[in-house]
């Protein structure tokens, strides 16, 4: 068994994660890791579907550049004026022209069916069993369970030197984590406070901006246990990069765990956080929950 | 020497005025045209130093260089508008426009040489405005001083709320596009009017050089855009400085209305910014293989097809702002629709090679390097073309490195094609050709290893405008940064090839490339008189 899942394992490697031990599991943390040539693991369904389309089209620009160079070195070494001294007069060839017109429409059509496929099918949420309140402000995240007693808690990252002591990957690790059940759908609507913000998990296919005086919305779910980080990835100001997000996705049950833990730990702030999705509040907000201006927390 | 013998003796063709007026109340084409050069070889330089400045502090991760992240946001601000504005802007159609619009199509000079002067002189205190709103207050607002919103200024981070920058910097920096604005539109007045009524007799519109068909479709699309970004910036004006909501939730307006507005300018300004390029490569190319453009009339036609559907698409830069899904997947289909017309104009170039005598000059293989890193950086348009995709890659750097790949290394590229292959005609000196070479290579290799490694710091998720990153990104930014250093290397030793031929050049004759250069200016001498024509040429009724 050992052995032949050793000769697939390309093909068995998200199967296997999904059959191992569940407290094995927890430890499974997804990050960009250091050379990296493509993107990160996909962690979602909608992921999933991003990596059909740009694999395909990763096949085909490679070729239209191998296509465009092939026929360039072919010139710069067949026509050099060395090899052939007395230039051809050629410049019409009504077919030709015809073709290189046709053919990029042809290969256009090709990508334009699943492209549209893949944007229906990011944008219609399916039937969802959590909703995710997501605000931006300057310069943390608030979440928001609607739908889970309102709960509410900030998202700050933690500071810089705790991260390096604490082992934990520096410039994403947060406070307050995002926690999902495994395998629930769940959708997520993102406003801000102050200015334009944006929600980017790259593992999940998930990026939308939060704008002041606007929800907007995007869904996924978590295809195994784990913890997945993003960041805001709009300049919001001087501390644009220090809003990381943290994701900890667990079985159904440590997720109610952790919802009765954590309506406790909240119950205290949660109130004011509630659910403003009136533009005027919204804006009125900015002005009190503005934090003092940070100092740059990339200092020790 | 009186008036009456200047005529006789014919001399008063080459009378050139004084210095001060020559250079200062210049109503001369070419003096106005080397003005601009001059201008933007300045200001690429200061964007440049710009940009080495960012990615000394990109090389590490948790660098220390910049602490102040506002002084990071400020940087590359003024990149993005230096680059656009000041720099590729005036050297396209201010400085090679200029000086080659009237040459090629045998007018005696610009239709409107004082608006001519009014279009450069704008440009100078419309840099000193962007340049001072860097050091100028924070007022009252969390961010700090200077303006740290990037280019595409997005409201409500530049509204003068205390979240966003209430100091007089972005002012400055309205103040700064509407004048460089208003020069733009005027130039492009001149060259429409210049090149719709003063073509020399028998010089039809399909017969004009592609240079100048390029410098037409940049016009028109200037004319059409920067009025909605002059408006766009006076609404934000507004907003600041005198109450109204136009952009401001609060008041029932829209940030989104500003992205909007914005990039139904910004894209058209991309375009802008290339199409002058892909028109000097037309010549460059067809020089050194000694052979007519091929298919002269698709050419001349892809480039007015880009700029029309270059207006129908802006909203491409906006498919993670919360546009409907019908509206994603009308833009994602008129956006791929302009990769056919690029295409047309790439393998067209490469016709035009085939079945020529290619002499490797350096203008050539700028011209070389140009087509063949258009084309990376045109199918990764193709990719980030798709709304769904777009969501995993939108605002990472996979869209710093296809944006610079048709910019830095396509327009910037043909730029340098220009500058080598017009030299000599524009100063009578001609450049060294192994210093040419040697310029090509180091930014070949130093722009490719700035720029390639940025697709994958992209795909893996690494956000733009961030002043420190995650770790995992450490690798490819190191090799981005060292790339970026061997470039701005090159940069330098281009400024004093520009010195050295200037000064050692060796004087070439009025038709220095030989039978491959057809267009009008190789029939004058280098440099060209100061009234260029003596008459006007007539063009013989052959032709392409």
């Amino acid at each position: 068994m050992l052995q032949r899942r050793g000769l697939t394992r390309a093909a068995l490697a998200t199967l296997a994660v999904l059959w191992a031990a569940p407290r094995a599991l927890a430890d499974n943390v997804e990050l960009p890791h250091d050379w990296q040539l493509g993107m990160q693991p996909a962690a979602s369904p909608v992921r999933e579907h991003i990596d059909v389309l740009n694999n395909e089209l990763l096949i085909i620009i490679s070729l239209i550049v191998l296509l465009v160079l092939g026929l360039l070195l072919y010139a710069i070494v067949k026509f050099s004026a060395k090899r052939h001294p007395v230039p051809s007069k050629t410049t019409h060839n009504p077919l030709l022209e015809v073709t290189w017109t046709i053919v990029p429409v042809i290969i256009l059509a090709v990508i334009a069916v699943p492209s549209f496929k893949l944007m229906y099918y990011m944008d219609r949420v399916p039937h969802a069993d959590l909703t995710l309140k997501v605000t931006g402000h300057q310069w943390y995240w608030s979440y928001n369970y609607p739908d889970q007693g309102n709960l509410s808690f900030d998202s700050n990252m933690m500071p810089v030197a705790e991260q390096i002591k604490e082992g934990k990957p520096r410039l994403l690790e947060v406070d307050n984590p995002i926690v999902v059940p495994v395998g629930s759908v769940i959708r997520v609507l993102i406003t801000s406070t102050d200015v334009i913000h944006s929600w980017f998990m790259p593992s999940m296919g998930v990026q939308e901006y939060a704008v002041p005086g606007r929800v907007n919305q995007a869904w996924f779910s978590v295809d195994h246990e784990g913890t997945y980080y993003g960041q805001c990835n709009q300049i919001c100001g001087i501390n644009h990069p220090f809003m990381p997000i943290k994701i900890v996705a667990l079985p159904k049950a440590d997720f109610e765990k952790w919802l009765s833990e954590a309506k406790k730990k909240f119950s205290a702030d949660a109130a004011p956080q509630g659910t403003p999705t009136h533009p005027a509040t919204l804006v009125a907000k900015a002005t009190e929950a503005r934090p003092a201006r940070l100092d740059a927390p990339s200092g020790n | 020497m009186s008036y009456h013998d200047a005529t006789i003796d014919g001399e008063a063709h080459d009378h050139r005025p004084g210095f001060f007026v020559r250079w200062f109340a210049s109503t001369n084409h070419k003096d106005i045209g080397t003005l601009y050069i001059i201008f933007s070889i300045c200001t690429a330089l200061i964007g440049g130093v710009v940009s080495v400045v960012m990615r000394a502090q990109l090389m590490h991760p948790h660098n220390t260089l910049i602490t102040d992240h506002q002084i990071y946001n400020v940087l590359f601000t003024t990149h993005g508008l230096i680059m656009v504005f000041f720099a590729i802007m005036p050297a396209t159609m201010g400085g090679f426009g200029n000086w080659f619009v009237p040459l090629m199509i045998g007018a005696p000079d610009m239709a409107f040489p004082r608006m001519n002067n009014v279009s450069f002189w704008l440009l100078v205190p419309a840099f000193l405005l962007l340049a001072c709103s860097a050091f100028v207050g924070a007022g009252d607002g969390v961010n700090g001083a200077g303006p740290g919103v990037g280019w595409t200024l997005y409201v409500p981070l530049s509204e003068a709320g205390p979240s966003g920058h209430p100091g007089p910097s972005i002012d400055m920096v309205i103040f700064a596009l509407h004048l460089a604005g208003a020069s733009s539109i005027m130039s492009s007045i001149n060259f429409i009017t210049t090149i719709f009524n003063m073509r020399a007799p028998g010089m039809t519109l399909h017969r004009m050089p592609l240079f100048v068909w390029a410098i037409l479709v940049t016009a028109f699309m200037l004319l059409l855009a920067l009025p909605v970004l002059a408006g766009a910036i006076t609404m934000l004006l507004t907003d600041r400085n005198f109450g109204t909501t136009f952009f401001k939730p609060a008041g029932g307006g829209d940030p989104l209305l500003f992205l909007h507005l914005f990039w139904f300018f910004g894209h058209p300004e991309v375009y802008i910014m290339i199409i002058p390029g892909f028109g000097m490569i037309s010549q460059v190319v067809s020089t050194f293989s000694k052979k007519p453009v091929f298919g002269y009339l698709g050419m001349a036609y892809a480039m007015v097809a880009i700029g029309v559907i270059g207006f129908i698409v802006w909203a491409h830069h906006m498919f993670t702002t919360g546009i409907s899904v019908d509206t994603q997947a009308y833009f994602t289909a008129a956006t791929m629709v302009i990769a056919v017309p690029t295409g047309v104009k790439i393998f067209s170039w490469i016709a035009t090679m085939w079945g020529g005598s290619i002499e490797f000059k350096t203008p050539m293989l700028f011209a070389i390097g140009f087509i063949f890193l258009f084309t990376i950086g045109g199918v990764t348009g193709v990719v980030l073309a798709n709304a769904g995709l777009d969501h995993a890659l939108h605002n990472t750097y996979y869209v710093v490195a296809h944006f610079h790949y048709v910019l830095s290394l396509g327009a910037v590229f043909s730029l340098f094609a220009g500058f080598y292959y017009w030299i000599g005609k524009m100063s009578g000196r001609q450049y060294n050709e192994t210093f040419g070479k040697i310029h090509f290579w180091t930014t070949f290799i130093g722009v490719n290893l700035t720029f390639f490694p940025m697709h994958f710091l992209g795909a893996a998720g690494m956000p733009r405008r961030i002043a420190d990153y995650p770790d995992a990104f450490a690798g490819w930014n190191f090799v981005a940064s060292i790339g970026s250093f061997i470039s701005f290397a090159s940069t330098l030793f281009f400024v004093f090839i520009v010195f050295h031929t200037l000064l050692y050049g060796k004087r070439v004759g009025a038709n220095y490339w030989g039978e491959g250069a057809t267009t009008l200016e190789w029939q004058l001498s280098s440099p060209p008189p100061f009234h260029s024509f003596e008459e006007i040429p007539v063009i013989a009724p052959t032709g392409h």
